[in-house]
């Protein structure tokens, strides 16, 4: 027994320095009131390709002098259930600050998770933080639980070889959806393909689509609209969309790898799932505006936080860390290496890389369009989120893979919905206003 | 007379793997278990059994693995037996083949999965290769939504290539063990090569194919990286759509209701197998 424990604890002892050498981050300043103490734990639901972990830990994070820190990310149910894990243990743990999405912080913040940073928020007053992020930080309450990290949006990306099919009138920067359907229709009868993409495997981001581009703007909600009249409008128009779509889209879960090999033309995705594309062939696409439906051109803010975990081992380090994560070069950094835009005032560098550069673009003109109307990730679900995704994702399964009668379906996938939001007494949330009790599917 | 050491001694020599046993399979076991009978806020209940069953994919689910599992397993059995048999013939360089034949083994599922995905997508490496040759002006999408067969192709393809040399190992494991004297015996009495193979080979065989057999299906339960990766949402398999509760849906008692359908059929094949190529007692002595 005693030969085994002390081999245990040489595995870890020399985990530990592995730990140790690989996160260690460049020589600490000499002289500095930087903050050494306990190594922790950066726990992300982000930057899981192994490149943008490589950007994070080599690069992003290299210029950060202070305890030894511990970059790590996974799927999203993994980091989120370590997170919960380590708050119900209490005492000190190892995750030392977190890096996630604004709508998983909800589930964690009722279990009282986190610590309250307004100090550091009040620090970084003259960094100019919208304010409406900073109240989407205080996840419904008065505490300030996260401070904005980085956002991102989706927007659409279309082969140049595709312009010239576009219908007659139709402006590339402000299509609506009746137009692309119109294109994808006219590329299919003049190219005998199918060039539209959705990113419909399954870790596609297609529910995001669905919850923040086609239902706000067909029908100007999602939940509160989801058995509407314009709903069912909507639907005829994905149908209609999917038989110019490539039918290799349930195999897609980021566009860049399709758009850049030809097998599509267009397609709407997340920034991180269109970047590698842009950064390749930057001359062969161009970066647009998502399109608008009847009730406006909607569009989808991804919004990251950092939080401070009750458990943290080392709260000034995390605050150090924080502070690190905030500065004006280290958010360009993290937009050049991660394609994650700044949350605080920035000057954009004139040297930024051309696919970049295309996706700026695109993001600012989305953002100004004089349409625009901008919807968060779904907020109050909490670990209802995923069931709430998959009821959505499976709306469009049924009704565009399966050709299962619409009305029937949304009045299934309706009653699934519906007791999602009763059973986690989930208010309604951007699009569909704001509700007293729990919101409901009409 | 035996002492009380000696009594005792297999039992403690038991300990470590039941030990072992316990806490890596018999306690996940049981909290699967647990999980899967238990409501959210705590009591037991059938319904996350309800919900598995009343969800969309159940029925595909169900039927996708049965079918993946009939035309996998016999397909993998006979490609090892054929490539045991193979290799045992002692023929010039039979040790490469074992090298050659044992490489997808250590790649994981879903890299295989992703290596096959790049020979059958459109640009892929097959519709490149046959468009070069000049046999095809136009891809062909082997991996369309509504080309099951195409699909199922292409897994069968894929999982044949990646699992395989598994039951290869087990085969030649036990090719290995047959006494040679059979042979001879066979040889002296004029037998050619296929009624050697017939009747002293295969049944000797048997205990190792019986393994084989219960490794595989077992396998071909739990398979769905590469289903994941070649068909994505196309296809739903049981032990995909256990995953997907868990890490996407975020439900963990649907995800266990799945993995206690899983651990009851895999109890169900292996008896079958157990009672159906159960070695008996004459048998062995004949």
């Amino acid at each position: 027994m005693r030969g085994m424990s002390s081999r245990a604890s040489a595995l870890v002892a020399a985990a530990a320095i592995l730990v140790t050498a690989c996160s260690t981050t460049g020589t600490p300043a000499g002289g500095g009131a930087v903050d050494q103490g306990k190594p922790f734990v950066f726990a992300s639901t982000q930057f899981s390709p192994v490149t943008e972990q490589e950007n994070m830990r080599k690069k992003i994070l290299a210029a950060y002098q202070g305890a030894s820190v511990d970059f790590i990310t996974d799927q999203s149910a993994v980091i989120l259930n370590r997170i919960s894990a380590e708050a119900k243990a209490g005492g000190e743990q190892q995750i030392g600050l977190v890096g996630i999405e604004n709508g998983e912080f909800a589930a964690l913040v009722a279990a009282g998770a986190f610590d309250d940073i307004t100090k550091i928020a009040d620090k970084h007053k003259d960094q100019k933080i919208p304010q409406d992020m900073l109240t989407l930080g205080k996840v419904g309450g008065s505490a300030q639980v996260y401070i904005p990290w980085m956002q991102a949006t989706y927007f659409m990306v279309a082969s140049k070889q595709a312009l010239q099919y576009l219908p007659t009138g139709a402006d590339v920067n402000a299509l609506t959806y009746t137009q692309l359907v119109a294109w994808a229709k006219n590329i299919t009868d003049k190219t005998g393909q199918k060039k539209f993409g959705f990113p419909l495997a399954t870790d596609g981001l297609i529910h995001r689509l669905i919850q923040g581009y086609f239902y706000p703007s067909y029908t100007g909600g999602l939940v509160t609209t989801y058995k509407s009249a314009d709903a069912v409008t909507m639907w005829n128009d994905m149908k209609e969309l999917w038989k110019y779509s490539n039918p290799q889209s349930t195999t897609y879960s980021k566009l860049s790898e399709p758009l850049q090999s030809g097998e599509i033309w267009l397609g709407i995705d997340h920034v991180a799932r269109l970047i590698d594309v842009l950064k390749a062939k930057p001359d062969d696409f161009v970066a647009v505006p998502a399109p608008a439906g009847p009730k406006g051109r909607y569009y989808m803010s991804v919004v990251i936080g950092l939080g401070v975990p009750k458990s943290s081992p080392n709260k000034a380090g995390a605050e150090a860390l924080i502070d690190h994560l905030l500065k004006p070069e280290t958010q360009i950094l993290t937009l050049r290496e991660n394609s994650f835009f700044p949350v605080v005032s920035v000057t954009m560098p004139s040297d930024l890389n051309k696919g970049l550069q295309l996706e700026a673009d695109a993001v600012a003109k989305q953002a100004s369009a004089k349409d625009a109307k901008v919807v968060p990730l779904p907020v109050g679900l909490g670990a209802k989120g995923g069931e709430f995704n998959k009821a959505i994702t499976d709306t469009f399964v049924r009704i565009v893979l399966k050709n299962e009668a619409v009305p029937t379906v949304l009045d299934e996938q309706g009653a699934i919905i519906q007791k999602i939001m009763t059973d986690g007494s989930v208010k309604c949330w951007g699009p569909d206003g704001s509700s007293s009790g729990p919101c409901q599917v009409k | 007379m035996r002492t009380r050491t000696e009594q005792f001694l297999p039992f403690a020599l038991l300990l470590p793997s039941i030990g072992f046993l316990s806490l890596l399979i018999v306690i996940p076991m049981v909290q699967a278990l647990l999980l899967a009978v238990m409501a959210e806020g705590g009591g037991f209940t059938l319904e996350n059994f309800q919900r598995m069953v009343a969800d969309v994919n159940f029925s595909d689910a169900w039927r996708n693995t049965l079918l993946l599992l009939i035309l996998i397993v016999p397909l993998q059995i006979v490609l090892a037996l054929a490539m045991a048999l193979l290799i045992n013939s002692r023929f010039r360089g039979h040790g490469l083949f074992l090298y050659i034949y044992a490489i997808p083994l250590a790649i994981s599922d879903l890299a295989a999965g992703i290596l096959w995905l790049a020979v059958f997508t459109e640009r892929g490496y097959l519709n490149s290769t046959l468009q070069s040759a000049g046999v095809i002006d136009q891809p062909i999408l082997f991996l369309s939504f509504d080309n099951l067969a195409g699909i199922l192709t292409a897994i069968v393809i894929a999982e044949a290539w990646r699992a395989t040399a598994i039951v290869l190992v087990i085969l030649i494991a036990g090719l290995q063990l047959i006494p040679r004297d059979y042979f001879e015996a066979a040889d002296l009495f004029g037998a050619n090569r296929l009624r050697r193979t017939v009747h002293v080979v295969l049944p000797l065989l048997r205990p190792s194919l019986q393994s084989a057999l219960i490794i595989r299906t077992i396998f071909a339960f739990q398979t769905f990286a590469v289903v994941f990766a070649l068909a994505g949402r196309n296809m739903p398999v049981l032990a995909g759509e256990a995953y997907t509760w868990y890490a996407t849906n975020r439900n963990e008692h649907v995800a266990a209701a799945y993995a206690v359908l899983l651990l009851g059929l895999t109890i169900v094949a292996t008896v079958v197998y157990l009672r159906v190529l159960g070695l008996r007692e004459a048998e062995v002595q004949r």
